[in-house]
């Protein structure tokens, strides 16, 4: 049952060109077969390029990767050729963010779900066209034969992004990777597509990776958490510890400046400045401009990630259970 | 001492650009909306003669008091961004009025357009696209003043002291165009834009929603003082249910280009009449690993606005619905408590709805 399905060690990603990028700095992960990892972060903290990774996206002459990463004990960063091209799809799976923009609008949605279980194996094309209106049928959405025959634009965010999901898990992936699927769809869709998918895990047994930047909706479908800043996982463990008791005060900072209900006429406690350019990060923590305890061990040397109080947290001073006031 | 009175800074003077006086006094209303209704006509095809129309707004009335912060929320496509555009005259509403404290928009006798544009600003979700990337933001916010009649010198001055209002230090960010700001300074030099021109009435459509969070405190914190300080009158448009509770005084939830409930925030977020409310804030993610989602509140996605349905618009997703409430459109009407009005037959004694309450409401 505990078996560690994807292993992420020292992973480290650069972007070349004239501002050379450090979008990943040393990332370590570790998820087991049927596990749901949220990875929680802000804009450019690394969680899309995270993902990128896994799935080797990245445009390769101007990538620089460094470090490990194992899926079923498979090195995914040597994969070449057929091996990749087998390796994405079937193995692992991606949902985008704007589903307009991931389907390809001059094919229907089944000749697109056909095409990819065809490519990935050896059926005939009625058989693949079975299974692909099976599959839109699994994440409910109605009338499922009609819209075999729909293209993309013909369908709503909301059945785009079912879709979307459709294709994605047409050939059983293992670990299926979700780049912020709700963001950009209503409250009430939203609350329905996480349903769909905390379903779908459970009943398919995969893992699932799903990276957002909304705190609702990581508590909602997540086993763990982990944050990310300026590149860095800056603290992981399960939901309830790292929403309960934060121990990096980013995630505490991050906690605060979250409106939540009944916060009226308060102000807000915001964390101050704003995330570091990544083409010149400082010395030292990345957190250590904004941090509020700050010291002079944080300007000059990056924390390694320690156990922690109750789950591993990568910072010089994390947050004990005194100084939280609980 | 309400928490943002200890942060007041009067801006300087400037003689002859001051927020225009009040003149109907508290009880007037800032704005009155009437009967607010827009259609967007639908062509079929190259040369056809428009013959649908997306019901983006359909009869929409609703006061915004002094002073005070009025939130609207709603799935995307129920016209709340069109109302924005039709309240800032950005598109013309195919009927409706617009009264302005006491005073008819554009109308004969009533306030000038350009004197109504100069007391009712705008702030857009976009922070980039709202902003003219040949211009630096010095001149950015010196636009409208100096359009309004306002010397170079002044203007100048006045946008520097607007910057350092919202947080970026003239010296630093006074002459950067847009492309060298993050999201969050955009979003700040686009507030003090709007306030360039000493308005009376801010729109803020979406203004935070594409913000990171911990900009977005930081962003909400200013809005806060802001309108403390300059006794400004807020109408926030957002899909997020959690700022608007934090933020707003009363909320206005609209359904298909409608307005199915308005009421105090307390009063919604605690004892919402409309099905439609209930479910939307239910819809919620709660933040709390031991209280999961367990059903979807909703089934589905709002209707297509082209052909809504008829009698009340939400009946197709309600799980209330009955009979009446497809032949008879509901009318905002009091639900509860002062102040809190809902357009839905089970709130409505005697509309023939097996739910509704027997006795006669009082209104």
């Amino acid at each position: 049952m505990t078996q560690t399905l994807l292993s992420v060690q020292d992973l480290t990603v650069r972007f070349l060109g004239d501002r050379a990028v450090q979008a990943l700095s040393g990332v370590n992960l570790e998820l087991v077969q049927g596990e749901t990892l949220g990875l929680l972060g802000e804009s450019g903290s690394g969680k899309s390029v995270t993902l990128r990774t896994l799935l080797r996206l990245n445009p390769p002459k101007r990538t620089q990767v460094q470090g490990r990463v194992l899926v079923d004990g498979q090195d995914v960063l040597a994969l070449k050729g057929d091996a990749l091209a087998r390796y994405r799809g079937a193995v692992v799976s991606m949902v985008f963010q704007e589903p307009g923009l991931a389907f390809d609008p001059v094919f229907t949605i089944g000749s697109q779900m056909t095409e990819m279980i065809r490519a990935h194996e050896p059926v005939d094309p009625t058989t693949a066209r079975v299974r692909a209106l099976q599959m839109l049928e699994r994440v409910q959405i109605p009338q499922a034969r009609k819209r075999m025959d729909a293209y993309p634009h013909e369908l709503s965010g909301g059945m785009r992004q079912r879709a979307m999901i459709a294709l994605a898990l047409c050939c059983n992936p293992r670990l299926l990777l979700a780049d912020e699927p709700t963001t950009a769809l209503d409250a009430t869709v939203q609350i329905q597509i996480l349903l769909l998918l905390r379903e779908l895990q459970r009943e398919l047994g995969m893992s699932v990776i799903f990276v957002t930047h909304d705190i609702g909706a990581a508590v909602e479908i997540s086993d763990r958490l982990a944050i990310m800043y300026a590149g860095r996982i800056v603290e992981q463990g399960t939901v309830a510890d790292v929403i309960q008791r934060p121990l990096h005060p980013y995630t505490r900072g991050l906690m605060d400046s979250t409106v939540v209900s009944g916060m009226r006429g308060k102000p807000l406690t915001a964390i101050p400045g704003a995330p570091p350019d990544l083409a010149d990060l400082p010395a030292g923590c990345a957190f250590g401009p904004r941090c509020p305890s700050a010291s002079d061990q944080c300007r000059q040397q990056v924390p390694a990630t320690d156990a922690g109080l109750h789950h591993p947290v990568a910072c010089w001073h994390p947050i004990t259970d005194k100084t939280q006031g609980c | 001492m309400p928490p943002f009175e200890r942060l007041m800074i009067p801006l300087p003077p400037v003689t002859q650009l001051v927020q225009s006086p009040d003149r109907g006094g508290p009880a007037q209303p800032l704005l009155s909306v009437r009967n607010l209704v827009k259609h967007f006509p639908v062509r079929d095809g190259f040369l056809s003669r428009a013959k649908r129309a997306v019901h983006a707004v359909d009869g929409v009335s609703f006061d915004v008091a002094k002073g005070e912060t009025l939130g609207i929320v709603g799935e995307s496509g129920c016209g709340k961004s069109t109302t924005a555009r039709l309240i800032a005259r950005l598109i013309l509403p195919d009927s409706g009025s617009l009264v302005f404290d006491g005073e008819g928009v554009d109308e004969f006798g009533g306030v000038s357009l350009q004197d109504y544009r100069r007391n009712l600003q705008m702030v857009f979700q976009d922070s980039f696209a709202s902003l003219n990337p040949r211009l630096t933001m010095e001149d950015t916010i010196s636009f409208g003043p100096r359009e309004h009649g306002i010397g170079r010198q002044q203007a100048r001055s006045r946008a520097h002291a607007l910057l350092e209002r919202v947080g970026l230090r003239p010296a630093q960010f006074a002459a950067r165009y847009p492309h060298e700001l993050s999201g969050g300074q955009r979003q700040r030099v686009n507030i003090a834009r709007a306030l360039a021109l000493e308005p009376r009435l801010l729109i803020l459509d979406e203004a935070v929603a594409a913000l990171d969070k911990s900009v977005q405190a930081q962003v909400l914190n200013l809005l806060q003082e802001l309108k403390a300080e300059q006794g400004l009158t807020y109408l926030f448009i957002s899909h997020d249910l959690h700022v608007v509770q934090y933020l707003c005084d009363r909320v206005m939830v609209m359904y298909l280009g409608q307005v199915v409930e308005v009421g105090p925030v307390a009063q919604i977020y605690s004892a919402a009449r409309h099905p439609y409310t209930r479910a939307l804030l239910s819809a919620v993610p709660s933040m709390d690993p031991a209280r999961r989602t367990s059903n979807p509140p909703l089934i589905g996605e709002p209707p297509n606005p082209i052909n809504p349905p008829s009698g009340c618009r939400f009946r197709d997703r309600c799980p209330h619905a009955q009979a009446v409430c497809e032949s008879t459109v509901p009318q905002l009407r009091v639900a509860g408590a002062s102040g809190h009005l809902a357009a839905c037959h089970m709130t409505m004694a005697g509309s023939a709805h097996p739910a509704a309450p027997t006795g006669e409401v009082c209104t």
